[in-house]
């Protein structure tokens, strides 16, 4: 009995044309092009799809998930990025 | 003394951030702080789900080669399919919190962890097939519905995946015991056999009584469960009943009637001790359920290898490959 397993892949689906890929789930391959095939056996049995990126998961690099971590703290206090900071009388077509 | 005293503190603020996360119906992901309690909970039922998707593969899949047309032999093939299907997704669910697929795989075959009792009923019939997807998938669907909106993300999401797909697995079950019922008495017979076979069975889905299930209070809490057993057995019984009526069948309960005061049909009583002996290993199939997973896990394992040694061999000699999906990236 083999005591290796065959790595994790990430799998990522494009919907249909015009969309992003999207993550979807994981699944076991030996190598990347098993890892395809596994992927359209598994997750586009209804046509869910018209593209298939497959990645280690192993290379993926991920932010830390807790909430106290200061990442996304640099645009919290940015109100200014977005268009309703801006008062604009209602009267001023277009805008 | 004060370190201590920190970490009490650190972990009191995570676990009032976890309580405050499930409280807002958000949901959990898989590298947030749980307790460990949440996280042994879920691999368990993610698991035992998977299992029950695997297993369940075996009683359908005896009827493939008897089919008894291409078109039902098709149809087939898809639905033990998707089974396999759906044991994967969840199985990746369950990687999520930790767990390690091979070491799942062990755990079923080694009796270490448990699939669902219905799997443990033999298929006598074609009919059986039918009433599968009518009873034991109508049951499953009533039961992961609720389970969309698990606390627990990816396993939310691995069953919206699953009960759109269950969906289909009822019909063709449904419009398969219609044509037999529109056919000759003989096949009539059969699908009323096959339905006081797995009636009962089929109430058991939805586990032991409110009063002798254990852990159902926390589980609510956390957004593991949304309903208890009881609400769900009763909410199959409802919806089945016109579904028998429909097609012709006896459901096989002297006592099931409607109460109009309840608004809900009365029924008889489960045999619990059946539902015992079939969830510890005593069913009419367990062992059979379980040799069958064994053997093809072990005769698999040099498949397993071989690829293994040809990915070693091979690793980077997929340039084209490569070329194609950087030219893809958006």
């Amino acid at each position: 009995m083999t005591d290796q397993s065959w790595p994790l892949y990430e799998v990522f689906l494009r919907g249909k044309r015009g969309l992003n890929h999207v993550h979807v789930g994981s699944l076991h391959a030996a190598d990347p092009e098993m890892a395809l095939h596994h992927a359209r056996d598994l997750y586009t049995r209804r046509n869910e799809g018209v593209s298939i990126w497959v990645v280690r998961a192993a290379d993926i690099t991920a932010s830390s998930p807790d909430e106290k971590d200061p990442f996304f703290k640099p645009s919290g206090d940015k109100v200014y990025r977005h268009p309703t900071f801006y008062d604009i009388p209602d009267d001023v077509p277009h805008m | 003394m004060t370190t201590t005293s920190d970490e009490d503190l650190a972990v009191l603020a995570l676990e009032g951030r976890f309580e405050d996360t499930i409280a807002a119906m958000s949901r959990i992901e898989p590298r947030d702080w749980m307790p460990e309690a949440y996280r042994a909970t879920m691999v368990r039922q993610i698991a035992q789900h998977a299992h029950s998707e695997i297993i369940g593969m075996q009683p359908e899949g005896n009827w493939i080669t008897r089919a008894p047309s291409l078109r039902r032999k098709a149809i087939l093939l898809a639905k033990v399919q998707d089974e396999a299907g759906h044991g994967m997704y969840l199985y990746s669910a369950a990687e999520t919190l930790g767990a390690d697929r091979a070491d799942l795989t062990m755990r079923l075959i080694t009796s270490r962890q448990k699939y669902s009792s219905i799997f443990n009923y033999p298929t006598l019939s074609y009919a059986d097939v039918g009433v599968i997807g009518w009873l034991v998938d109508g049951a499953a669907i009533c039961n992961q519905v609720p389970l969309c909106r698990s606390s627990y993300g990816p396993y939310a999401r691995a069953m919206i995946r699953i009960c759109k797909e269950e969906s289909f697995h009822q019909r063709q079950g449904y419009e398969l015991l219609l044509t037999m019922m529109r056919g000759t008495q003989a096949q009539r017979d059969m699908v009323q056999d096959a339905t006081d076979r797995f009636w009962w069975p089929s109430l058991m889905m939805f586990g032991p009584p409110d009063d002798a299930s254990p852990n159902s209070e926390r589980s609510m809490r956390w957004g593991i469960k949304r309903h208890s057993n009881d609400e769900l057995r009763q909410r199959f019984v409802d919806m089945t009943v016109p579904q028998a009526e429909k097609l012709g069948v006896t459901l096989p309960d002297p006592e099931l009637r409607w109460n109009e005061a309840r608004g809900h049909h009365d029924f008889g009583q489960v045999d619990w001790d059946e539902f015992k002996a079939v969830v510890s290993g005593n069913g009419p199939c367990n062992a059979q359920r379980l040799a069958r997973r064994k053997s093809a896990h072990d005769e698999g394992a040099w498949v397993r290898e071989a690829a293994l040694a040809h990915a070693a061999k091979h690793g980077d000699e997929h340039p084209e490959r490569a070329g194609v999906a950087r030219g893809d990236k958006s």
